[in-house]
């Protein structure tokens, strides 16, 4: 009945959040360990099941709408899921941005030891999972927390893009190679902030608030 | 999955009055299978056709043939048929006796007179029927003592103790409160691992919810038989997307 699927569309989410987090590590690693096997998995493996897992999430959330007509908090979770599971594959799309990049990038010398890349990635990760275990545990005060270590994202994007130019300025010859680790950043800044769109649906699923575009998240940035 | 009964080229008259025009179905084993349509739509007269309980009406005839298990069941004795082929009515029809001679009753006629094989089987169609909890302390009660629900649950007890291997359902919660028919519904959804399930219902979000599969009716017409899934999210035939969207019937 409703459980049973409730249950099924919960675990076909959390396959997918773990996919998307191992792409988020995978990707990063191609560039720290300058190995394209991982950034390959992400490209022909994670990222092809992250989009048929969503299409499969969609697919159970409707037969789910069709047949339970669930309400209130059940109606919540399977609205909440049929926009979370966007949210999942559009980090994967930006997962395989990182890894595509990841491969041309090794093939010459670095411009620079990569630092702050590997920890927006570690941050990003921590992030979607803190999101998703929020949500699964039904938890607010978990999701405000990876809302609020988004601003550590930012502040790295920040950082980065701050010393790139830096090295752009001393040397136009450095601008394409520059401008690849920038796009990388603002791939990270992008699952990061679609991972605390995850957390925010934790609210509206726990208490039917709808904080998107109010709060924390957008109060930090007033 | 095999097929457990199927309908071939059925088409059942009353007189001269055609109620079901060629219909083919293969119902699946340890499935349920949902029959919904409109009121009149002929339904009611197939379920009944699938353990020949329409032979007793006189001016009843059917053309075409209906396989259990690959045997033309209008080849066989209508007493094992029925052992077989049990059926669940829409109103609790419990008999005027006690909540265990109503469960023993089928086992009785079966000729089985040993007290403690009785005993056990009782209680082993009253705990899958999911009422054993409810009545084990009063088991010699009358039956019309129990509530709706109850009575309901007792009747698929009753039905399932001389162990058939096809239930048929006509709208079996529909005379219940919505407590009583959730009770039943998940029911089904555990009677279904043990039996193949045949349930017409007048309800279509129960058949949304309990069935596998899904047949729609209309006038006597088998208009799209389904998975459920399929029925309710994207039916092939314009008049099934009509119904299930509550635009006629």
């Amino acid at each position: 009945m409703l459980n049973e699927r409730v249950s099924e569309i919960n675990s076909l989410v959390s396959e997918m959040g773990g996919l998307v987090e191992d792409a988020i590590v995978k990707a990063i690693r191609t560039m720290v360990e300058k190995d394209p096997t991982d950034a390959d998995q992400v490209i022909n493996d994670l990222e092809p099941r992250i989009n048929e897992l969503e299409k499969r999430i969609d697919e159970e959330c409707l037969i789910t709408l069709a047949r339970y007509q669930p309400v209130a908090h059940d109606l919540r979770r399977v609205v909440a899921v049929l926009k979370i599971d966007k949210d999942l594959e559009r980090m994967g799309d930006h997962c395989e941005n990182i890894a595509r990049r990841a491969k041309e990038i090794i093939k010459e010398p670095l411009l620079k030891p990569l630092i702050d890349l590997p920890r927006m990635a570690e941050t990003a990760q921590e992030i979607t999972k803190e999101a998703l275990d929020s949500f699964f545990k039904e938890d607010t005060q978990l999701a405000k927390q990876a809302i609020e270590k988004d601003v550590l994202v930012d502040q790295l994007q920040e950082q980065i893009i701050r010393e790139l130019i830096s090295y752009i300025l001393a040397d136009p010859r450095n601008i394409n190679k520059a401008l690849d680790l920038i796009f990388t950043s603002k791939d990270l800044e992008r699952i990061s902030d679609l991972a605390t769109n995850i957390a925010e649906e934790t609210f509206f699923l726990v208490e039917g608030s709808d904080i998107r575009h109010t709060g924390p998240k957008d109060q930090r940035k007033d | 999955m095999a097929i457990k009964i199927e309908a071939r080229d059925v088409s059942v008259y009353f007189g001269s009055t055609q109620i079901l025009h060629n219909v083919n179905l293969g119902i699946e084993e340890k499935s349920v299978t949902a029959i919904i349509g409109p009121s009149g739509c002929g339904k009611t007269t197939f379920l009944r056709t699938l353990n020949r309980l329409n032979d007793l009406s006189p001016d009843f005839r059917l053309e075409g043939e209906i396989l259990l298990d690959g045997e033309n069941i209008y080849h066989m004795d209508p007493i094992v048929l029925r052992r077989r082929v049990g059926m669940v009515f829409q109103k609790p029809n419990p008999f005027p006796m006690s909540i265990f001679d109503n469960v023993a009753y089928g086992l009785r006629l079966q000729g089985i007179k040993d007290k403690h094989l009785l005993q056990e089987k009782v209680k082993s169609a009253l705990i899958a029927a999911g009422l054993w909890e409810e009545v084990q302390n009063r088991l010699s009660s009358n039956a019309f003592d129990l509530s709706g629900g109850q009575q309901q649950r007792l009747c698929i007890a009753r039905a399932i103790a001389v162990d058939p291997e096809v239930l048929l359902m006509d709208e079996p919660t529909s005379a219940l409160d919505p407590a009583a028919t959730s009770r039943v519904e998940e029911l089904i959804l555990e009677l279904k691992k043990s039996y193949t399930i045949v349930l017409v219902t007048h309800n279509m979000y129960q058949a949304a919810r309990v069935s596998d599969f899904t047949a729609f009716f209309l006038s006597g017409y088998l208009v799209e038989f389904n998975k459920t899934d399929v029925i309710f999210t994207n039916p092939r035939d314009e008049r099934t997307q009509r119904y299930v969207t509550g635009k006629f019937g």
